[in-house]
């Protein structure tokens, strides 16, 4: 039977020969993982099954980003309880401050996600891994407890909604403007339940840090998870950063797709999400004189090396507008030291930047840039929710890096061109 | 069919859950995402009482204090969008609602409500003609609403037999107890 990539996937990792939409599926896990706002939820139910080991300690990832360094004592005390958990299961995959950074730009980095993969995590934002050829999805807290304890989880295998780009990508279009401009169209709720299959010439021409981009934002359109087919390009980058054997799956031509939305990327801008919808996206010639109290750049849609390049490209020798706040963090210790190394983190200083540690910093409002009442900022994240980075009252608006940094020259809402 | 979690358990020995709910309705829109709910900087903790004292804070400030066991929220589209924080369900049900109605949910709040035993029930023609603080009865097994208020029958699909038998145990936490580390001990020891 025809089968799309991601039914592949899952039909491999149930035991089965094929698989269709709607089936319930009992799927072994490749890879389990938490960060420090989701683990002790997850932990606790892992003790309350009464399990004594956990399925692997080779196959869970715990990583500590979202409020660390420890923003506060209850903070600490979440952190704490991952690293007794990790100790005490001798989990291998534990990284916390010092070698830690955002969960999804290090799992990748390091090479423990690879083609062909199960990976489950206790964090919406899982679905990134997608653009390695492996099925990703976020869960909750009692799910990633119950894999964690038996290294298997139920799924209803998603329909697959098939998205091919085609034409020529504009100046300062990025992979993060071809899923905001494909969010703005089908909508929050638009893949509901769903894949997203990215496919076509584009996203082929895609370098892998866009790549991530895209899949990572596919739960804002509702999605299970977001995927591409492995190409050489994703061959050469697992390459020599992962020990793992990858397993390349591709859809067949004939599998049936419950929607195939061809969009041609000619005439997309690069694109700014209003408050307070990744939807609410408009092109940026059509945003108007938007002032902005901060710009973040970072977060683990836009924390990768080559993110803080474009960035850096656009501010070298420039310096952020005159009380506006450019907080610059990055997605890792590893992405931290090339950027010391070449010389993008001078520039940022010298634009009048602050740095980050490696962490989530301010995209959910936890900590490093919390939003005060009326502000605004424009921000390299996923999400613009009403009171997602601070007070209910203060509006996020989302981009790429490109139109951050020359937004922060601006001291308003800018496209490079206009320096 | 793969054996496994859709094996019938023997034995119920959870914490039961009703199957039957009476309560006010708290109505609310469209697209309400777990930062609505609950914002991030109360979950620096796990503890569903603390959680619960936050619930909607931004919002609607007024829920928490207001709310009572029973109560049900009703909502529009795409219910529980956005961060996977099982905070979100966790907080709505230390705060008293016992069950949630919307014309869809988002699928992460969806498979954390059922994992920790709330139940969710989809109907787009509830959520049109009910409205906020009037008193309703769900059913959670025959799928049928009762507005109590203003006297209408709604029907919708019952909560699925593998949902309903989460509700029942109190969760996916005791399923797993029940089956899967049983059946893993089984196997270990042949």
């Amino acid at each position: 039977m025809a089968m799309t990539i991601t039914e592949k996937i899952l039909a491999a990792h149930s035991g089965r020969k094929s698989v269709s939409p709607g089936d319930l599926v009992e799927v072994r896990v490749d890879l389990a993982f938490a960060h420090d706002f989701t683990a002790p939820l997850a932990i606790q139910v892992f003790e309350e099954t009464g399990a004594e080991k956990v399925f692997n300690r080779n196959r869970i990832a715990l990583v500590a980003d979202h409020f660390v360094p420890n923003k506060d004592i209850a903070s600490a005390q979440q952190a704490k309880r991952m690293r007794e958990f990790a100790r005490k299961h001798r989990i291998r995959h534990y990284y916390e401050v010092g070698e830690a950074g955002i969960g999804h730009v290090i799992l990748p980095e390091k090479g423990l996600v690879v083609p062909g993969m199960v990976v489950i995590g206790a964090d919406s934002h899982t679905c990134a891994y997608g653009a390695l050829g492996a099925f990703s999805t976020g869960v909750g807290s009692t799910d990633l407890g119950a894999v964690m304890a038996t290294g298997e989880i139920w799924l209803k295998v998603p329909p697959t909604i098939r998205l091919e780009y085609t034409g020529k990508r504009r100046r300062w279009v990025t992979g993060k403007d071809l899923i905001l401009y494909t969010i703005g169209r089908i909508g929050v709720e638009g893949a509901l339940y769903s894949t997203m299959e990215f496919a076509g010439p584009v996203v082929r021409d895609l370098p892998m840090y866009q790549r991530f981009a895209m899949t990572n934002m596919a739960v804002e359109a509702g999605a299970k998870n977001g995927i591409m087919e492995p190409d050489e390009k994703t061959l050469a980058w697992v390459k020599g950063r992962s020990g793992l054997k990858p397993r390349v799956f591709r859809g067949d031509p004939d599998a049936a797709c419950a929607k195939v939305i061809p969009i041609d990327v000619n005439a997309i801008e690069p694109q700014v999400a209003f408050p307070s919808s990744p939807a609410n996206d408009r092109p940026l010639s059509a945003v108007g004189k938007v002032p902005l109290d901060q710009v973040f750049i970072g977060s683990c849609t836009n924390g990768w090396l080559e993110d803080l390049r474009d960035a850096a490209r656009i501010l070298k020798g420039k310096k952020a507008a005159r009380g506006l706040r450019l907080i610059v963090i990055p997605g890792s210790p590893w992405i931290l030291k090339e950027a010391v190394k070449e010389g993008i983190l001078e520039t940022f200083l010298e634009a009048g930047a602050v740095i980050g540690p490696p962490c989530c910093g301010p995209c959910l409002g936890g900590h490093m840039g919390v939003l005060a009442e009326g502000e605004r900022a424009l921000a390299t994240t996923n999400r613009n929710f009403v009171g997602r980075m601070g007070h209910p009252k203060s509006e996020v608006y989302l981009s790429n890096p490109y139109v951050a940094a020359a937004s922060a020259v601006m001291g308003r809402i800018a496209g490079p061109d206009e320096l | 069919m793969h054996p496994g979690i859709f094996e019938q358990p023997e034995t119920f020995t959870g914490r039961y859950h009703q199957m039957k709910i009476e309560g006010r309705v708290w109505k609310f829109g469209d697209d309400v995402d777990t930062d609505l709910i609950i914002p991030a900087r109360y979950c620096n903790t796990s503890d569903g009482a603390q959680l619960a004292r936050h619930v909607f804070a931004d919002s609607r400030p007024d829920f928490a204090g207001a709310v009572s066991a029973g109560d049900v929220v009703v909502a529009g589209r795409n219910f529980g969008c956005g961060s996977s924080r099982e905070h979100a369900p966790l907080a709505l049900k230390e705060a008293g609602i016992r069950a949630v109605i919307a014309r869809s949910f988002a699928r992460i709040f969806y498979r954390n409500a059922f994992n920790i035993g709330l139940p969710l029930l989809e109907s787009g023609e509830a959520v049109d003609r009910i409205r906020d603080g009037e008193k309703i009865s769900v059913d959670l097994s025959t799928g049928k609403i009762e507005d109590r208020t203003n006297h209408q029958t709604f029907r919708t699909d019952p909560v699925p037999d593998f949902m309903r038998e989460l509700i029942r145990t109190g969760g996916l936490v005791d399923h797993v107890k029940r089956n899967k580390l049983k059946k893993k001990t089984v196997r270990r020891s042949r």
